[in-house]
């Protein structure tokens, strides 16, 4: 048995209260969905397994390590994983730093700060370790089975990439609270966060719109340019690459370099750690004055009310704005495949419209979910002399008039250019996130905005209802502009799923 | 004080509600107009129920409400015009200020813009908010934040005020202000009910108190009248209220 206070002993609570994290996000919080969700993973898993199969079965037996062509693709991926997993760890550093949820018993305890802290950067590095392997999992072990056992050696690579990215993540936060301090660091890490994730899938799309006239990423990883500027294949450029297709000691250096690189930074920042969740600790009771709405109270009817505080917490709260940024930026792609293409018609607009309902719809349920569930003061709306039905329109109003201010700008530009898909793809758009907002009134739970992260985990039903449902549109949204009666199809689906989220919601029964 | 004389602000009649267990069983309240009541019980007595029953926050299984003659469950829009309601934990928007705060408020209550922010004023003022009028109110503290949710409650000049538990987490400071604002409430002929488990509160505070036990109403009166109640007359009223809850227990 460890010490306490120890390292190890130290790492076993923090394994535990990981653990736990863990089982309540799987379950949210409900002793007897844990079968349910250990069904549902299973299920997940064989889907991934048969997605796999589909994907990288051709090249199992392939052999890749002379082919440039090859490296070049997986080095992309790989860096396209790694961005992501670089997202994901600066989430959880600036969490850290925030969460206030423990600070005062670890500083006031006599245990070192610099342990406890230490192996909190370890447990993050932990966590972005396990999610890479087990995204990585079903196309590694599809390669396994059908092309041996060489192919196991990527898992190493992909957990190497986790310690990068949790180090990498380390440095870009740390940096961040010395350059513009704590109390500005915790919404630009979310962007910044945000911005890395998105930036690589954006930028090879943009690359491959201008050079190919494509979306597809692979597009611009495969163009002549890029193979002929590749360096060459003994270079160590290639080694996680090597590693991922068998070559063990490119494995041992990659696998090296990312526990040295993890190691390193978490010598080198724990004690900064401490001191910056300190300062962070301190943002909470910072001042931020106001400018007035105006000089006088205005009259408004209550509906109007509601929406303008459900427009102003939003747009006053950089850290949920931050949340929904990457849906948007996701949008800059098409956007730009409309301008380089713009007199291609019909093959741009087929690409461009499900892109921009489907992201319209997800936007609208996470606007939806704050306005309906992530109301902060329940109980003055549900005393306020206002029939419950006059407090849900206003918030659905306040829900697509948001949308429809943030994506009239695409809509108009499309109009002005093909006035049928235009009015299509606007249709689609308020379809889609009506929907999602229908979705989330069935789905209702009482909430705080602060808990906007978890909303997922609170209803697994209505965040895939949610995705389903704005595929549906995208897909129907898509085939009318296009001019085809198979929209009638698709739409009958979209409502279909609407009608079956309503007779399982629990607020029906 | 002739209670009778006075109008009925609140009326509860065989009003029960269950969940898994009944909470509030057959409960009869009457409150008089220009009255402070306190309702005191122990934990899980069901004073907390009975109050978000009355509000509208909850729907009682059997019974009937009547808020300034207005039945509150067939014209809940209309009782709750009359009606404000603060719980012990302030539920405000950290990204307004309570200046913004007390023009929604005002808003959902259909209040005259200029009446609403004469009022609001002069609630900030009496409260002692001037200085943080227009800040946002997520760096406040607890006691802020109180006096901010009591000025949303009174800015658009309620009949019936319903506290839960409003002293909870309050500074001397804050609570003799809190305190004075009701005191001042229910000079001006409003009707203020109030949930507590400062039992001296109660005491020096309320015109009359209800002790609740097991959802039931077990005794209702002036202090002298709770103390003739128990037998011992020259008792404090936390040595009442532990007599009078423990004959309830002994009677369950």
């Amino acid at each position: 048995m460890s010490q306490p206070a120890s390292l190890t002993w130290l790492a076993g609570h923090e394994i535990r209260l990981g653990w736990r994290d863990w089982a309540s996000l799987m379950t949210a919080g409900g002793r007897t969905r844990g079968r349910n969700a250990t069904i549902a993973l299973v299920v997940f898993a064989a889907f991934m397994h048969v997605f796999a199969y589909w994907t990288v079965a051709n090249y199992a037996d392939a052999n890749l390590a002379s082919d440039t062509a090859a490296l070049v693709g997986i080095t992309g991926t790989l860096a396209l994983s790694c961005s992501l997993l670089l997202s994901q760890a600066m989430e959880s550093v600036t969490r850290a730093f925030y969460s206030r949820s423990d600070l005062d018993l670890i500083l006031t305890s006599p245990a070192s700060a610099r342990k406890v802290f230490a192996v909190r950067m370890g447990r993050i590095a932990a966590a972005a370790v396990v999610i890479a392997v087990l995204l990585a999992a079903p196309f590694i072990n599809v390669l396994a089975t059908l092309g041996g056992g060489r192919w196991l050696a990527a898992y190493g690579v992909v957990a190497a990439m986790g310690t990068v990215a949790t180090a990498a993540a380390l440095a870009l936060t740390i940096a961040l609270f010395r350059i513009v301090g704590a109390k500005r660091t915790r919404l630009i890490a979310q962007v910044v966060a945000a911005v890395i994730g998105a930036a690589f899938v954006i930028g090879l799309q943009i690359a491959a719109i201008f050079s190919a006239g494509s979306i597809s990423r692979f597009a611009a990883l495969q163009s002549d340019w890029m193979l002929s500027h590749a360096p060459d294949q003994g270079s160590v450029f290639w080694w996680p690459a090597r590693a991922v297709l068998g070559d063990y000691v490119a494995l041992g250096g990659v696998v090296a370099f990312g526990i040295g690189v993890l190691c390193a930074s978490i010598a080198l920042f724990s004690k900064r750690f401490g001191e910056h969740a300190v300062a962070a600790a301190g943002v909470s009771s910072t001042t931020v004055r106001q400018r007035r709405w105006s000089l006088r109270f205005r009259r408004r009817s209550p509906r109007r009310v509601l929406r303008h505080k459900e427009w102003t917490l939003l747009q006053r709260d950089a850290w949920l704005v931050s949340q929904t940024l990457m849906q948007v930026l996701y949008l800059i792609p098409p956007a730009l495949l409309l301008w380089v293409t713009f007199g291609d018609r019909n093959t741009s607009y087929v690409v461009l419209i499900p892109v921009v309902v489907m992201a319209a719809g997800q936007l609208a349920g996470g606007l939806a979910w704050l306005s309906i569930s992530g109301e902060d003061a329940p109980d003055l709306v549900a005393t306020a002399p206002i029939t419950s039905h006059s407090v849900l329109w206003a918030k659905v109003e306040a829900v697509i008039g948001m949308i429809a201010l943030i994506f009239a700008p695409i809509v108009a530009m499309l109009t002005l250019d093909a006035v049928f898909a235009g009015l299509a793809c606007g249709l689609g758009i308020l379809s889609a996130a009506a929907a999602a907002t229908v979705i989330q009134l069935c789905f209702r739970v009482q909430a705080r905005r602060s808990q906007f992260r978890r909303r997922q985990t609170s209803s697994r039903l209505a965040t895939f209802a949610e995705a389903f449902s704005s595929i549906a549109w995208a897909a129907t949204t898509a085939l009318a502009a296009a001019g085809t009666l198979a929209a009638l199809g698709t739409a009958a689906i979209a409502f279909a799923i609407l009608a079956g989220v309503w007779l399982i919601s629990p607020s029906r029964t | 004080m002739n209670l009778q004389n006075y109008p009925v602000a609140l009326a509860l009649r065989g009003v029960s509600k269950r969940f898994d267990r009944p909470a509030v069983d057959a409960l009869d309240l009457t409150v008089y107009g220009g009255e402070f009541y306190a309702l005191v019980g122990p934990n899980g007595a069901g004073k907390t129920t009975t109050l978000r029953m009355v509000v509208g926050l909850l729907r009682p299984d059997t019974g009937s409400i009547c808020i300034e003659g207005i039945d509150a469950l067939s014209n809940p829009v209309a009782a709750k015009q009359v009606t404000a309601w603060l719980s012990d934990e302030p539920m405000i928007y950290d990204k307004l200020t309570p200046y913004e705060y007390l023009e929604f408020v005002a808003g959902l209550w259909r209040i005259e813009p200029a009446a609403a922010e004469a009022r609001a004023r002069e609630l900030i003022g009496w409260l002692g908010l001037e200085p943080h009028a227009h800040e946002r109110c997520e760096g406040f503290s607890k006691g802020m934040r109180q006096k901010v949710a009591l000025a949303g409650a009174l800015v658009h000049d309620p009949k019936l005020i319903i506290l839960d538990e409003p002293l909870t987490g309050l500074d001397a400071g804050t609570a003799r202000q809190v305190k004075d604002v009701l005191r001042e409430r229910v000079r001006a002929g409003g009707t203020v009910i109030m949930t507590t488990h400062i039992l001296e509160v109660a005491e020096r505070m309320a015109d009359r108190i209800g002790v609740i036990a097991g959802g039931r109403l077990i005794a209702e009166g002036t202090l002298d009248d709770l103390r003739r109640q128990t037998g011992k007359t020259a008792t404090s009223l936390e040595d009442t209220f532990l007599t009078l809850v423990a004959e309830q227990v002994v009677a369950a």
